[in-house]
């Protein structure tokens, strides 16, 4: 039977964490994704997992990394400060391909900033945070349905792609509360164990997929696991330009060829709309509610909703710029991803940013003199 | 000129042209009882002449065999610097980290499959320096890890510079006066953290250490060996021990075993190396209690490689 | 029809867990959508606290309340602070007990304020023994007077709420709340 629940976003991401098989949280309190770890405290011996409080983020993403090659589904959750800190790690988990997923339920920053405040302050660094060349999945909720959903759905991005996914969610869609359906059977994808004998199999040689199946610990594949650049059988190779460009353009190319079936966006009203409204996360509530004030008034505006801003929805918000005539990016940041809808529309249309800071969410009539202005 | 061309011989970049480099070995000996279980295929290693991570190494098989463990049973983990290369060379499944947190990444690991032995291999400056939290976290927990930590009081991987445990008036590249900070000890720092094997040996202690590693493999909470050892490369050419067997022979004068250095005055300790055992008192176990709790909330154990299950209700 | 509801105290009178019990009562039992939001941080610790609901047949997008329909009152203090935006001829509830009236007199006159008075805090530490169900018996003074939420679904909201054994009190305090004429 599925289950109707009123609960803030953060109680939704910890169930769906359960429900997409998660059995492993390590953390570190953070407000405001103190409530993810709390939550998960309790359910995960209910359900057979286990939840460390770790001694830091960088010791609690460690942790985390550490469970995954052990065979467990496994995340954390953390805010701006504690975000910074798992960086490294993160690079970590790119070049050795671990599945994880990375909750950052982003408030006020840079440094302590506002705790208790929302932003989207940190899309960049979740896309460039740690050192070098890299493809981010990331995900970002614009309800507390969606932050269940999203969790589950970023657990599956993880094991597909053999990832750490970023779940980058804000304080307002944290902290509120809403109905969500627990539907009776989530669909989930499982780790797979390699077909191969323990001495054939090359834990790092890509299928056609872009990545390969993972063997845990512990199962005689005796997998020589490093950050350092290595080959497909996971040794060390640090001075050959060729395995490096190897393994790096692979990593990469494992998520851009599969752009389009990781990208995913909502539009409205865009068909004959002059006028698009681009959000994601908390301010597509504001965006939504500005298109209908918009059309109320006779304004020919839409608004695509993006679900992933990474990978970058390049080629949706492209054909918007042919359509469109203003494209209007709405962020709780001075502009971030904006940039990225400069880049890719170019010339075919103009861009804006509306841009807010200090922890509140954009109003819609605020939103809607923003467009008028243009006019 | 010289510092230089040794520097380059252990630096990372350099790795894989050693590997190709180096001469077939031609030798007809019988092989070594411990090759089997190394990864013939990444030798020869990085380590230089007179490093004391092979008699660690040596010892550490030694053990594990006298504790009748199998190598099949044990994950390696490590963090960033010479000897957390060595899981690398071991056939087994290993994880070599990021610079400090192998403790924590090994806690996971634990946690997610409590019937591996995980064994971190670390030193000074990744356990004691960047890494310092997670080791009194993990000894304060008392996670079942044996943590091996080969302390040769330098950093030689990114070429002598001075650590957390290096003597005070010791000098190292970034301490060209002499180091005036005053060292860790790094065994009673772990045993007042709360750890439930302690001990520390010299690489001139081959037999006690592998006694000691094999306590340490089978004590079921955190297990500490401290072992000092010599980088002749760096320590010694900075602190005018040039050869590995000055280096020796100051850790075999030096030694004074701590039960009769509990009986004497600190003055007459002073450049003493302090060895022996620190403490062996095993405690509730952190990855039980987890279990336990499953336990208790959930009838039974906590899932293990559940990633790989089709629904999770069944978990 | 969009409803905007603002409840606002002091800490620990439990204004928003009266917050969540309403949002649940309209959003799992009333089949409306429902949104509630809440003061965190600074804001929430000692002084005022408040909490915010928005109810509606439709779906709800922008999340917050930015002129409540209903503003309900548990301390002078709140009500100062949380009064400013209240729409015209907006349904003001509050606990007399606890407010100075006439510092709010000509605020009710000029914006034609539809004030309705639930001696909520009297009637839980008096009739229930229990100073902190006062949030319910408000519970029950807000579902009578506004009608936001339905006696029923009120009541479910509650009992799917408070902890096991604690039932009969809080239903109780509600009743008492929602007999109150206001």
């Amino acid at each position: 039977m599925s289950k109707e629940l009123f609960v803030q976003g953060n109680e939704a991401c910890a169930l769906g964490a359960i429900e997409a098989g998660c059995r492993f949280f390590g953390g570190y309190p953070i407000t405001p994704s103190t409530e993810i770890a709390e939550d998960l405290a309790i359910l995960l011996p209910k359900h057979g997992g286990s939840f460390i409080q770790m001694e830091d983020e960088i010791g609690a993403i460690g942790a985390v990394i550490g469970a995954s090659w052990s065979g467990l589904k496994s995340m954390t959750a953390t805010s701006g400060p504690g975000f910074s800190l798992m960086q490294e790690n993160i690079g970590y988990a790119q070049i050795t391909e671990t599945p994880m997923v990375i909750v950052n339920v982003q408030r006020g920053a840079p440094s302590t900033g506002q705790p208790t405040m929302a932003a989207q302050g940190d899309m960049m660094q979740a896309r460039w945070g740690s050192h070098g060349d890299y493809e981010p999945i990331t995900l970002s909720p614009s309800s507390v349905q969606e932050f269940f959903d999203f969790t589950i759905e970023s657990f599956n991005l993880a094991e597909k792609y053999r990832i750490p996914v970023i779940l980058a969610a804000d304080e307002v869609i944290g902290h509120m509360r809403e109905k969500i359906i627990i539907p009776d059977k989530v669909d989930i994808i499982k780790r797979v164990m390699p077909k191969e004998k323990p001495e054939e199999f090359l834990p790092f040689k890509a299928e056609p997929t872009g990545t390969s199946p993972m063997a845990p610990f512990g199962e005689g594949y005796n997998l020589p696991i490093t950050g350092l650049t290595h080959d497909e059988r996971g040794y060390p190779d640090t001075s050959s330009p060729e395995a490096h460009s190897k393994l790096i353009t692979r990593l990469c190319d494992k998520i851009l060829k599969n752009r389009e079936n990781i990208v995913s966006i909502e539009e409205r009203m865009c068909d004959d709309a002059d006028i698009i409204l681009i959000s994601y996360g908390a301010p597509v509530r504001s965006i939504f509610t500005a298109v209908d004030l918009a059309r109320d008034e006779g304004l020919k505006v839409g608004s695509i909703k993006i679900n992933t801003p990474w990978p970058f929805p390049e080629s949706q918000i492209a054909t918007a710029a042919e359509t469109a005539k203003h494209l209007f990016m709405v962020e709780m940041n001075l502009g971030q991803m904006v940039h990225e809808v400069e880049r890719v529309a170019g010339n075919k249309a103009k861009v804006h940013l509306i841009s807010k800071i200090g922890g509140e969410l954009h109003k819609p009539k605020e939103i809607l003199s923003k467009i008028k202005e243009i006019n | 000129m010289v510092e230089k061309s040794l520097n380059k011989n252990i630096s990372e970049s350099e790795e894989n042209n050693l590997n190709k480099t180096a001469p077939k070995s031609e030798n007809k000996n019988p092989e070594h009882p411990y090759i089997k279980y190394l990864r013939k295929d990444r030798l020869p290693h990085i380590f230089c002449n007179g490093c004391g991570n092979g008699i660690v190494l040596n010892s550490f098989f030694r053990g594990m065999e006298s504790a009748k463990m199998d190598l099949n049973e044990i994950a390696m983990v490590s963090g960033i610097g010479c000897s957390s290369r060595i899981p690398g060379y071991v056939k087994c499944d290993s994880l070599h980290t990021t610079h400090g947190r192998a403790i924590s990444f090994a806690t996971g690991l634990k946690v997610g499959n409590p019937d591996l032995n995980v064994v971190v291999f670390t030193g000074d400056g990744d356990a004691a320096s960047i890494g310092g939290n997670h080791l009194i976290h993990g000894a304060r927990r008392n996670i079942n890890l044996t943590v091996v930590c080969i302390n040769n009081n330098i950093y030689g991987m990114t070429g002598g510079q001075i650590s957390p445990t290096s003597p005070e008036g010791s000098f190292g590249t970034t301490a060209p006066y002499g180091t005036t900070d005053k060292p860790f000890n790094l065994s009673e720092l772990v045993t007042a953290a709360g750890a439930s094997y302690v001990s520390r040996w010299t690489t001139v202690h081959p037999l006690q250490l592998s006694n000691s590693i094999k306590k340490a493999l089978l004590t079921p909470g955190f297990s500490f060996v401290e072992v000092i050892s010599q980088c002749p490369t760096y320590f010694g050419r900075k602190n005018k021990l040039r050869t590995p067997v000055d280096m020796i022979r100051s850790f075999k004068e030096n030694s004074i075993n701590k039960r009769r250095a509990d009986k004497m005055e600190d003055k007459e300790l002073i450049g003493k190396i302090i060895v022996g055992e620190f403490v062996n008192k095993p405690r509730a176990e952190f990855s039980d209690n987890v279990c336990n709790l499953s336990m208790q909330e959930c009838g039974k154990k906590h899932a293990t490689k559940s990633a790989y299950l089709e629904n999770s209700e069944n978990l | 029809m969009r409803k905007e509801v603002r409840i606002a105290g002091f800490g620990g009178q439990g204004v928003i867990l009266a917050g969540i019990i309403i949002g649940k009562a309209a959003s799992l039992f009333d089949e409306k959508n429902a949104v509630q939001t809440q003061s965190y941080g600074p804001e929430a610790r000692g002084g005022a606290s408040r909490t915010e609901i928005v109810i509606s047949d439709e779906e709800i997008h922008y999340p917050k309340v930015q002129n409540p329909d209903i503003l309900v009152a548990m301390s002078h203090e709140a009500l100062i602070k949380y009064m400013g935006d209240l729409k015209d001829k907006g349904i003001l509830i509050i606990d007399p007990d606890m407010i100075d009236e006439s510092e709010i007199t000509e605020f009710v006159e000029k914006h034609k304020i539809k004030l309705f008075r639930a001696k909520a805090t009297q009637t839980a530490q008096k009739d229930i023994g229990l100073k902190i169900v006062a949030n319910i018996v408000m519970i029950g003074a807000i579902t009578n007077i506004t009608g936001i939420v339905s006696y029923d679904a009120a009541k479910q909201a509650i009992l799917d709420t408070v902890p096991k054994g604690t039932e009969d009190k809080n239903i109780n305090a509600f009743e008492l709340g929602y007999a109150m004429d206001g």
